[in-house]
């Protein structure tokens, strides 16, 4: 399975817009992330507080599941377990059935993705539009997410306004911004009045009220939660929080990283359905609690990614993610949080290429706002690849190779006496430019020639002259 | 101080230095001995076990470690001419070898007194070159290793500013890894290109005639893309500058 994930690569890297795009995304995102940090000079003991209360949760996450239900189901909502994400899509499909809606609202959620829940809803004929902005462009180019904050960042306003020209009815009157964002607004209005169901994810769970959070910067989750008859929120139970003191505290490092923004625009609570007397508000709200996967992580090497509060910020400063974008990952999550958590929901053998595909610098746990030791975890991917004999064949004879060699200093000296001579014959000057079985550096670079004599010779040679 | 013993350090030169620029172990002994050091070099050394430790093959690398803790826990310090070798050391060797009763005390006490040399000379020895004249300009690249897991970044700048005539120049995206990444750069060739690219044409906006780093996985990497660019950066690791050994050829150049 090597060869789909290079593929999508190289065809990212020959994309130039593509590029252009994550470019100024990411530049921006890095930036505004920069200036937000600097004017917050507690920002090291917030994020050793957002990492202890995620730890104690991760801990606990028994009893404040049974809280969060308790005090939900008490609110008037309906709260639904689901161990994978084919039990998930069941549960929603199921209520959307038996409510008989033809048109499902969706705000964006990068857990209704990772269900598979687009796919579901139209494999049961319900009519499903994604009122996030950047969400309904890449409904119209029929696209997945390509970031978790910004899913249509891979293009460009140029694509845009081309996508809006064909998907808008009427066109756009014009190609700027603003004329765009009116008539994305004129489409998805009609569409937040006239559905049966509004379907939302939640940032925080929050266990002692039993309320969901959601924080968006364009007011959509509001239209989508709030005119329709039902309100289904899709979370996983990493989600939870003991009290809403505590989804504020990881809100102001989730807001920072991700956007470089103090507050978003919006942050909803959601306790339950329309109580008497209620001005608006859903008939039904339904919660669908979703495992998939996590209990597992709990209970091995990998724990401590369910602290992740999914920001971006690891993709927006991962030099890999910056070259290829989202899409070249093929999970729901890009990026370095994506290629620990795709391995767990898609499994090791079909994403080996993800936590190989890193060069161990570190920038992403060093920006991590709850200090997911990233690096470290990949490297616990790339052990158990290792492990389940899943690496290549020309790698592992590679590496056990130059393990045996290099166990052997007698032999490792005997080598480099005959291997650089050697490799100095295909060198003109100071410089290889093509060498066999080194086409990946040569093809790109200059290898630069070996010396004649290594240096533990030279040196053995000044020592015995010495003595 | 006169009279104190001078402490023993075990020079551990990396494969990379090894076979491809002997010169930066050379430097790296000279400094050691300059900064009042006696230096020996364990000829039992040969790979840190990086590569294989990065790929995932925990037999082997922590085959490499124990032979690397042998040749070496008999010294005051291990130093050596790099940061992501030495942070294999300091976190790769406790990790790889904590559920070994007879080595986890052993690599933590290893792990301890590894250091890389910059660090080495201004941290722990107090070291500053003195009498290094090169008239250039350049700029630096800070390794990820050594940046990010050892905390190296004034170090090997306070040491070159005691190089007289020597001008630094600012590099964007300093912090920001090279596309090398050991075995990344030829299992993802075209990735790693795409960035060292980005790389290199920061590094030629500079101005600079020099490209100077800690690491020379990552300044192979960055010389071998200059050189292919036509480029006419030259590349020296920052110890070759602080010896007062870069006035000869570059990363690449062939001696005359």
């Amino acid at each position: 399975m090597t060869a789909p994930f290079k593929d999508r690569a190289r065809a990212a890297l020959a994309d130039p817009v593509l590029k252009l795009a994550i470019d100024r995304t990411t530049g921006n995102a890095e930036r505004k992330r920069a200036a937000a940090l600097a004017a917050f000079p507690e920002f090291d003991a917030a994020r050793a507080r957002g990492r202890a209360i995620k730890d104690h949760v991760v801990a606990h996450l028994d009893h404040y599941l049974e809280l969060f239900e308790k005090n939900a189901t008490a609110r008037g909502a309906q709260v639904h377990w689901a161990a994978d994400d084919a039990e998930a899509r069941a549960i929603v499909t199921r209520i959307c059935l038996a409510a008989d809606a033809k048109l499902v609202t969706r705000a964006k959620s990068m857990l209704g993705e990772e269900i598979g829940l687009p796919h579901a809803l139209a494999d049961a004929g319900i009519e499903r539009v994604e009122t996030d902005l950047a969400e309904h462009i890449i409904q119209l180019a029929g696209e997945a997410p390509s970031h978790i904050i910004w899913p249509a960042m891979h293009r460009t306003r140029e694509q845009v306004a081309e996508l809006f020209k064909a998907g808008h009815q009427p066109p756009p009157a014009a190609e700027d911004p603003a004329t765009m964002v009116q008539s994305a607004r004129r489409v998805l209005r009609e569409k937040f009045l006239s559905a049966d169901i509004g379907i939302s994810g939640a940032n925080f769970l929050i266990a002692d009220t039993g309320a969901t959070c959601t924080v968006t910067n364009e007011g959509n989750a509001e239209l989508t939660t709030t005119p329709p008859r039902i309100h289904i929120v899709t979370a996983g139970i990493e989600k939870l929080v003991p009290s809403t003191a505590h989804a504020f505290a990881l809100l102001r490092l989730l807001v920072r990283s991700a956007t470089g923004g103090e507050m978003t625009q919006y942050t909803t609570f959601h306790a339950g359905p329309r109580r008497p007397g209620d001005a608006d508000g859903p008939e039904e709200m339904h919660i669908v609690l979703v495992d998939n996967g996590r209990t597992k992580m709990l209970a091995d090497e990998f724990r401590e990614m369910l602290r992740c509060i999914r920001c971006g910020a690891c993709m927006n400063h991962c030099v890999v993610y910056r070259q290829i974008g989202g899409h070249a990952y093929g999970g729901t999550y890009p990026g370095p949080m994506g290629s620990v958590l795709t391995p767990v929901l898609d499994g090791l053998a079909a994403s080996r290429d993800l936590p190989n595909a890193c060069t161990m610098n570190g920038r992403c746990a060093e920006v991590c706002p709850v200090g997911i030791p990233l690096p470290t975890l990949l490297r616990a991917w790339r052990r158990r690849s290792w492990r389940e004999g899943l690496e290549p064949g020309p790698l592992r004879a590679g590496i056990g190779l130059w393990a045996q060699l290099a166990r052997r200093p007698r032999l490792y000296r005997l080598a480099t006496r005959i291997g650089l001579p050697l490799m100095r014959l295909f060198g003109r000057s100071g410089w290889i430019a093509r060498l066999p079985l080194a086409g990946g550096w040569t093809a790109h670079r200059d290898l630069p020639r070996p010396a004649a004599r290594s240096f533990m010779d030279q040196y053995r040679a000044q020592q015995k002259a010495r003595k | 101080m006169p009279g104190e013993p001078k402490p023993t350090v075990g020079l551990f030169v990396t494969c990379l230095v090894d076979a491809i620029r002997p010169q930066i172990g050379f430097a790296t002994l000279q400094l050691l001995e300059e900064a009042g050091c006696v230096v020996e070099v364990p000829q039992a050394q040969t790979c840190c076990g990086q590569p294989a430790l990065n790929s995932g093959d925990d037999r082997d690398a922590a085959h490499l470690a124990r032979q690397t803790i042998a040749a070496f826990e008999g010294y005051d310090h291990v130093v050596l001419p790099s940061g992501s070798c030495a942070a294999t050391m300091v976190h790769g060797y406790p990790e790889l070898l904590a559920g070994d009763p007879d080595w986890a005390a052993r690599a933590r006490a290893m792990a301890a007194k590894t250091h890389e040399i910059t660090s080495f000379l201004a941290d722990v020895m107090g070291y500053a070159p003195a009498g290094r004249r090169l008239q250039a300009s350049a700029t630096y690249h800070d390794s990820c290793s050594g940046l990010r897991e050892l905390g190296i970044a004034a170090q090997p700048r306070a040491l070159l500013s005691h190089v007289e005539g020597l001008e630094m120049r600012g590099l964007p995206g300093n912090d920001v890894c090279c596309g090398f990444g050991g075995t990344f750069c030829v299992k993802y060739a075209d990735i790693s290109n795409a960035i060292v690219t980005e790389k290199a044409e920061a590094i030629e906006e500079t101005g600079a005639e020099l490209l100077l780093a800690g690491d020379l996985g990552c300044l192979m990497n960055m010389a071998g893309k200059l050189n292919r660019r036509g480029a006419k950066t030259r590349c020296f690791h920052t110890v070759e500058v602080l010896a007062g050994r870069a006035e000869g050829p570059a990363i690449g150049e062939e001696a005359p």
